[in-house]
């Protein structure tokens, strides 16, 4: 019994310790009237670290922005932003369990975390049922509107939809065949649902599907998949995860599918974070659709990436997740500011509505909480960027997709009590 | 007749990737009875010397007119750089676990987690420097009269050339860092490999395209095959090893140094993981966890082709690989467009990467439901039976 008390005494200390040093930000200087700590939750080991710990540099970076230009003011009270980082372990019970010690033992009003569905999905009853708030940058496959979720991510309208419509109109493989190929989850399958039902709107033909288990890199068989359905040259969409990207675009090349065939590959998953992985030798000519790309030629656009760089290292880049994790800390402070408190339900309230001016240009909060943003249109030039052709105006998000045959017709309102998360337009 | 040497082709290309990763195991488990959970770090260790071997060529100018050809000088170089390691965790950890496969399975499976942290977390060039002092310190005595290896003077001269190693070793780091920056910093970032040019694109022949990689891939898998069968069959260090693994008790009487072949035949397993390695890495990303994506594929190919049995795990993994293509593919739709309906949607519902391993897996349980010791059961009376 003894024991074990001083064994829970003994963790108790350590985890304060951990606690301790785990919080950041520089030494609280005296303009500040108080401090507000807030979670970020992404994972720093495992298979997901290289892509999400971008993210933290990018919230690290957004959180030091406001607290040098005089921090959050609520209630005319100056308040330094401070912040808790936690290691979601690339395993999505531990973002749940971490979510859990953030809103409870911390009491942080806001967590900003998350990459994964997966992850993303395993957080959001813990959210539910604390009736806290999550924010969570990532464009995904949405189907999903939850009162505890702030999305700043694309929805499949704001990213596959425009690049379907690209592809079959105005690419050089203009009016040709679909091959869908991604990894085997369910934002692929997702997206390519509704890719499947653009295409057949449009008028065009898929003509082959398929799915990498994830982990698996033998893309041999999808090759010989797609040289019988596309004997000469159409559009390949592509949402293949990671590295199972080097393997398919190494072997496409071998195999003769290439641009100069009149093979042309949409990446949904390929950022300039992923293109210098991969090379842009294998990837020039072919096509990706995002928000923000960091060819952008706006002073907001260069600003960004420049202190990014500034920040982390001259030879770091800036990609889509990044830029939405940087708006989502920006929404959120102008928010409380509006709000007057950092009260979830009045900060929730004064969110919808919110504007800033995002590195992508415009962005306005909608009541479904989901962004109202830009989609681009880009070609992957052999510098390892993206060479933009078009710009979509300002696109509305769809929480419930209209093309997706189990969600057409729905849609999502967090302002109107009697709307909620899915109504029938 | 295109179509059926397509397929075949293909088959033959999955099937010697399959190969080239199991021959290595087929040694060590196969012979030796070892199992290796680390086999799969062994092979990332080669796909790593790979990439560093690329970066050399790159950098130092006097290899840069060589370039085109690091792919060959890679493979002598991941070769040796497995086969080092694979001694020291003989040496170190199999040797004390022969003849219990739970423990050995548990210590290779840590060993795996360790190797894969250490590629993360420690930076490519000081890696290489250990490989390097490790490889001196464990060979340099080999080529030193036994003479002077005994009693106090011997044990001075061994520590000398462990010192002498460490030395060497921290230069090689030194070197490297400054050399190729790259190199310097520890990374956990996944890293590609890009093949010279004249190995990019390929063959076009009677209407299809042979990838020039796969070919290459191919040719080491043949290559490693033939001088395995040559060495097992033809030398007397192969001899022996066949001895020890028919009869342990009885070699030892026979005056064979069954610690000696037990270093040789887990030294050899484990560099041609390397060469597995090498491969791998053409076809692609070079990370941690490369290795981990192969390893139950290469168990499942000796387990299929018969423990202790060369030719039944080639036989194995040419035929996963053309099952592979058969089914993952589709072919037998494009061969047969008007079978009845009801097969044709069942063989569309498998013709997906995702089913056909599922179909596969099902397959080789149902196979050895039948003959439950593979395709080529070891003949005779084993010790351990």
């Amino acid at each position: 019994m003894k024991l074990s008390k001083r064994i829970f005494a003994g963790l108790a200390t350590a985890s304060l310790a951990v606690t301790v040093t785990a919080c950041g930000g520089s030494d609280s200087s005296g303009n500040f009237d108080d401090t507000v700590t807030v979670g970020i939750l992404h994972s720093l080991s495992g298979t997901m670290a290289i892509s999400e710990s971008t993210l933290v540099d990018t919230e690290k970076m957004a959180i030091e922005e406001i607290n040098a230009a005089g921090g959050v003011t609520v209630d005319g009270k100056s308040y330094k932003i401070e912040y808790i980082v936690e290691d979601g372990a690339s395993d999505w019970p531990t973002f749940a369990e971490k979510s859990k010690k953030l809103i409870d033992q911390d009491g942080v009003p806001v967590v900003f975390g998350g990459w994964t569905s997966a992850s993303r999905k395993a957080m959001l009853p813990v959210y539910e049922s604390k009736d806290a708030f999550l924010y969570y940058p990532i464009q995904y496959e949405a189907q999903e509107c939850s009162n505890n979720i702030f999305y700043t991510g694309a929805t499949p309208n704001q990213q596959s939809e425009p690049a379907t419509d690209f592809m079959y109109k105005r690419s050089p493989a203009a009016g040709g065949d679909f091959f869908l190929v991604g990894s085997d989850y369910v934002f692929p399958r997702t997206s390519n649902t509704i890719t499947k039902a653009q295409v057949k709107q449009l008028g065009g033909k898929v003509v082959g599907e398929d799915y990498l288990p994830l982990g698996n890199t033998e893309v041999a068989p999808i090759i010989s998949k797609i040289k019988v359905a596309l004997p000469d040259g159409g559009i390949i969409v592509n949402t293949l995860n990671g590295d199972q990207n080097v393997a398919f675009f190494k072997q496409i090349q071998d195999a003769g599918i290439t641009p100069s065939n009149g093979y042309y590959v949409m990446n949904y998953s390929i950022a300039e974070e992923e293109i210098s992985t991969i090379g842009p030798e294998f990837l020039e000519g072919h096509y990706g659709a995002w928000n923000y790309m960091m060819s952008i030629d706006t002073p907001a656009s260069k600003k960004f990436a420049k202190s990014f760089k500034k920040r982390w290292g001259s030879d770091r880049v800036v990609a889509d997740p990044q830029e939405s994790a940087y708006n989502m800390v920006y929404l959120w402070k102008q928010a409380v500011e509006d709000a007057g408190t950092f009260d979830d339900n009045a900060v929730r309230e004064a969110l919808v509505g919110q504007t800033f001016d995002a590195p992508q240009g415009p962005v306005e909060v909608m009541a479904n909480h989901h962004l109202s943003q830009t989609v681009r249109i880009g070609e992957i030039n052999a510098e390892g960027g993206f060479t933009i052709l078009e710009e979509t105006g300002v696109v509305e998000p769809q929480a419930w997709n209209q093309k997706h045959p189990s969600s057409k017709g729905y849609a999502c309102d967090w302002t109107d009590p009697k709307k909620g998360e899915k109504y029938r337009m | 007749m295109q179509l059926i040497l397509e397929s075949l082709f293909n088959g033959v290309a999955i099937g010697s990737v399959l190969l080239v990763a199991a021959l290595g195991l087929a040694i060590v488990f196969g012979l030796m009875g070892v199992i290796n959970l680390a086999h799969g770090e062994l092979m990332m260790l080669g796909a790593y010397s790979t990439y560093i071997t690329q970066l050399i060529f790159k950098q130092v100018s006097f290899l840069k007119p060589f370039y085109d050809s690091y792919v060959i000088v890679a493979i002598g170089i991941a070769f040796l750089v497995s086969g080092t390691v694979g001694i020291l965790l003989e040496r170190t950890v199999i040797r004390r676990l022969y003849g219990s496969p739970l423990e050995t399975l548990l210590a290779t499976w840590g060993v795996s987690l360790i190797l894969q942290q250490f590629v993360r977390s420690v930076p490519l060039a000081y890696a290489s420097g250990l490989v390097i002092a490790l490889f001196f310190g464990l060979f340099t005595p080999l080529f030193i009269s036994d003479d002077l290896l005994h009693g106090a003077k011997g044990k001075l001269i061994r520590a000398c050339t462990w010192g002498f190693s460490a030395l060497l070793g921290v230069a090689t780091g030194g070197v490297l860092s400054s050399l190729v920056s790259k190199l310097s910093r520890a990374s956990a970032r996944n890293v590609d490999v890009t093949a010279p040019s004249w190995m990019r694109g390929g063959i076009d022949f009677v209407g299809i395209t042979f990838p020039k990689t796969r070919l290459l891939i191919i040719l080491i898998t043949l290559i490693s095959v033939l001088v395995v069968i040559f060495f097992l069959d033809k030398t007397a260090w192969g001899m022996r090893i066949r001895a020890v693994t028919q009869n342990r008790p009885m070699s030892d009487c026979l005056g064979i140094s069954t610690e000696t072949v037990d270093i040789i035949t887990f030294g050899i397993g484990s560099g041609l993981a390397g060469v597995a390695g090498v491969a791998v890495s053409l076809l692609g990303s070079v990370g941690p966890n490369v290795g981990g994506n192969y390893i139950v594929g290469c168990f499942m190919v000796v387990v299929l082709g018969g423990v202790g049995n060369l030719l039944g795990t080639i036989l194995a993994s040419f035929s996963i690989g053309i099952m592979t293509d058969l089914i993952g593919a589709g072919r037998l739709l494009t061969i047969w467009p008007d079978m009845p309906s009801p097969l044709y949607s069942t063989i569309d519902f498998f013709a997906t990467t995702s089913m056909a391993r599922v179909m596969i897996f099902a397959l080789i349980v149902i196979f050895l439901q039948f003959k439950p010791t593979g395709m080529f059961p070891q003949k005779g009376r084993m010790v351990e039976s």
